[in-house]
């Protein structure tokens, strides 16, 4: 690989400690995945934060102990641990007291402390064409295929060396060839209803990563513009159910104008057409406890957003939930923020809900050992809680789940799905 | 005397043991059990094999990018795998190896094959990994032992 200068004082020791160790596991990766050089950054995420145990814990603290600092604007996702509401759930005092150490820990690096999934929603979003090194699979697949920004999925442990050094190896999504679409997903006779339901999005982004796997997949067929909320429930179920982080959709994405441009003129190597049978099979997926006793609705893998939470608002209120149900959001402090300036906190807080930010259900121990079978509409919780939390999970829409919140039963309206 | 691949060395090691073989892709974050190292992802093939100290070969990793995280506390625990064997750059997994040796002084392998020799793999139950990348397929010592 080609060193620049930079990089090769910063392997000399130069610019300390830190760099010194984070360039040499940035040019062992690149010498791994045969990068030609390294380019420039110009922001990070830091998925890193989240905390795993003690070996994440004690990568962080060597990290800031070497006097670790960020050289581009960092945002940071999500920690193991709401710091002021933990003591609610079952999270124990010292994972809680560790996973806090680890959120110090990158907080001392000089980075921004927005602690979520979602950077898109309450940072500065990268531009078209921006080069930066995002960690958190749904950020990179909505950085790259809504923003038109450039990045690999950057695993933990090594979005944080981008930070340090400003530096990444260049492969990948960073180059425009790796850019073009791959496979193509034809949409036949999708009704509009449909597409505009709530869980449309998610069961498209399951789908996507389902047959797409690593490859990158253009989305043909739709005729409805889809809202930011929308875009990133595809990104989230796509990056759980496959390796989704580029995907293209005719019209709408910034590098699909048209078909030929989303293929970068090539031809796609497979074609798929999927219908409306297709989508109810994904969707039975991810679902399995219609009619259930339902002990917690959690709202918002990735972090709820604001526009989330006003559309949650009028159908909540004036309602309860059902006593055996816990109603949880769960989102960062920059949106939470905005709701209770809102007064949508208040109205979420009569409905008997509860909020938590910073972490989410799926990286802090929070749940009770009682929790057994959860209803969400995140493809992404859908898709991991059976094996992360071993609970049993109800799909549906946002609007499902409050009228199964009030009841204490799983009941979801099939109409728009059965026809 | 059994067959040999030759592997491309991501991380370099040795290892011996039974093999999990699945030509599905596995998360390790969702998919491992970092305290057992039983792959826990109730729609992977492998779910309920243990992992731990055995030769994982799967196409590539995919998911959430803790893998990482998950595959580092798995190593300070003695609960990773042996040697992890795919078929597309591992960049992931090799990434947790180095850092691994980077904080606690060892490591597990990272291998890459051809996609034929991947599949060669799916009847082998016991695999010796050299150094130089040669994979040696050969038979478990102790039949009886579970895999």
């Amino acid at each position: 690989m080609n060193l620049s200068e930079f990089d090769r004082s910063c392997l000399a020791g130069d610019l300390g400690k830190a760099s010194q160790f984070a360039m040499s596991i940035l040019m062992r990766i690149g010498e791994i995945q045969s990068a030609a050089e390294m380019i420039d950054i110009t922001r990070a995420h830091i998925d890193s934060t989240l905390f795993q145990g003690d070996a994440t814990l004690e990568f962080a603290e060597k990290l800031a102990h070497m006097g670790a600092k960020v050289v581009v604007p960092t945002t940071l996702n999500v920690s193991g641990v709401d710091e002021n509401g933990w003591q609610d759930w079952a999270v124990p005092a010292e994972w809680a007291e560790k996973a806090h150490r680890q959120m110090l820990a990158y907080q001392s690096m000089g980075t921004e402390a927005t602690w979520t999934c979602a950077p898109y929603q309450v940072s500065e979003k990268p531009s078209f064409g921006e080069q930066i090194a995002w960690g958190e699979s749904n950020a990179v697949a909505f950085a790259n295929s809504v923003l038109g920004a450039r990045t690999i999925q950057y695993p933990d442990l090594l979005d944080v060396c981008a930070a340090i050094t400003g530096r990444v190896p260049a492969v990948g999504l960073h180059l425009n060839e790796n850019r073009a679409g791959e496979i193509l997903i034809k949409l036949i006779d999708i009704p509009e209803d449909l597409q505009i339901d709530d869980l449309f999005a998610p069961v498209l982004g399951h789908l996507l990563g389902t047959i797409a796997d690593d490859r990158v997949p253009v989305v043909e067929g739709l005729t409805v513009e889809l809202a930011e909320d929308q875009l990133k429930a595809i990104c989230a179920g796509g990056a759980s159910s496959g390796a989704v982080h580029l995907f293209h959709i005719v019209g709408q994405t910034p590098e699909a104008l048209t078909r030929a441009e989303a293929f970068q003129g090539h031809e796609p190597t497979d074609v798929h057409d999927i219908n409306l049978r297709d989508l109810r099979h994904i969707r039975s997926e991810l679902d399995s406890s219609q009619g259930k006793a339902l002990d917690m609705v959690v709202l918002g893998s990735p972090h709820f957003s604001f526009a989330e939470f006003r559309k949650l608002d009028p159908m909540i209120e004036g309602q309860q939930c059902h006593t055996d149900v816990d109603f949880l959001v769960t989102s960062s402090r920059a949106m939470v923020k905005l709701a209770r300036e809102s007064g949508l906190l208040d109205t979420l807080e009569a409905f008997g809900g509860k909020v938590t930010v910073d972490t989410c259900i799926l990286t802090t121990p929070m749940l009770f050992p009682e929790t057994r079978r959860l209803m969400t509409n995140s493809a992404k919780y859908a898709y991991y809680s059976p094996g992360l939390l071993d609970a049993e999970v109800a799909f549906g829409s946002m609007a499902d789940c409050v009228r199964s919140a009030i009841s204490g039963r799983v009941r979801t309206n099939n109409s728009l799905w059965d026809s | 005397m059994g067959d040999f691949i030759q592997g491309k060395t991501l991380v370099e090691g040795e290892a011996t043991g039974p093999v999990l073989w699945s030509d599905k892709p596995l998360s390790f974050w969702g998919g491992y059990d970092q305290n057992t190292g039983e792959i826990i992802d109730r729609r992977h093939p492998l779910a309920g094999h243990v992992g731990a100290n055995r030769i994982i070969a799967i196409p590539h990793t995919k998911g959430s990018s803790t893998t990482t995280g998950v595959l580092l506390e798995a190593v300070r625990r003695g609960k990773s795998p042996a040697a992890i064997i795919t078929t597309g750059v591992a960049s992931f997994l090799a990434l947790a190896s180095i850092v691994a040796n980077e904080l606690y002084d060892t490591n597990f392998p990272v291998l890459m094959v051809a996609e034929d020799d991947f599949n060669k793999l799916e009847s082998a139950d016991w695999l010796s990994i050299s150094h130089d990348g040669v994979i040696e397929i050969g038979v478990n010592p102790q039949p009886d032992s579970p895999s």
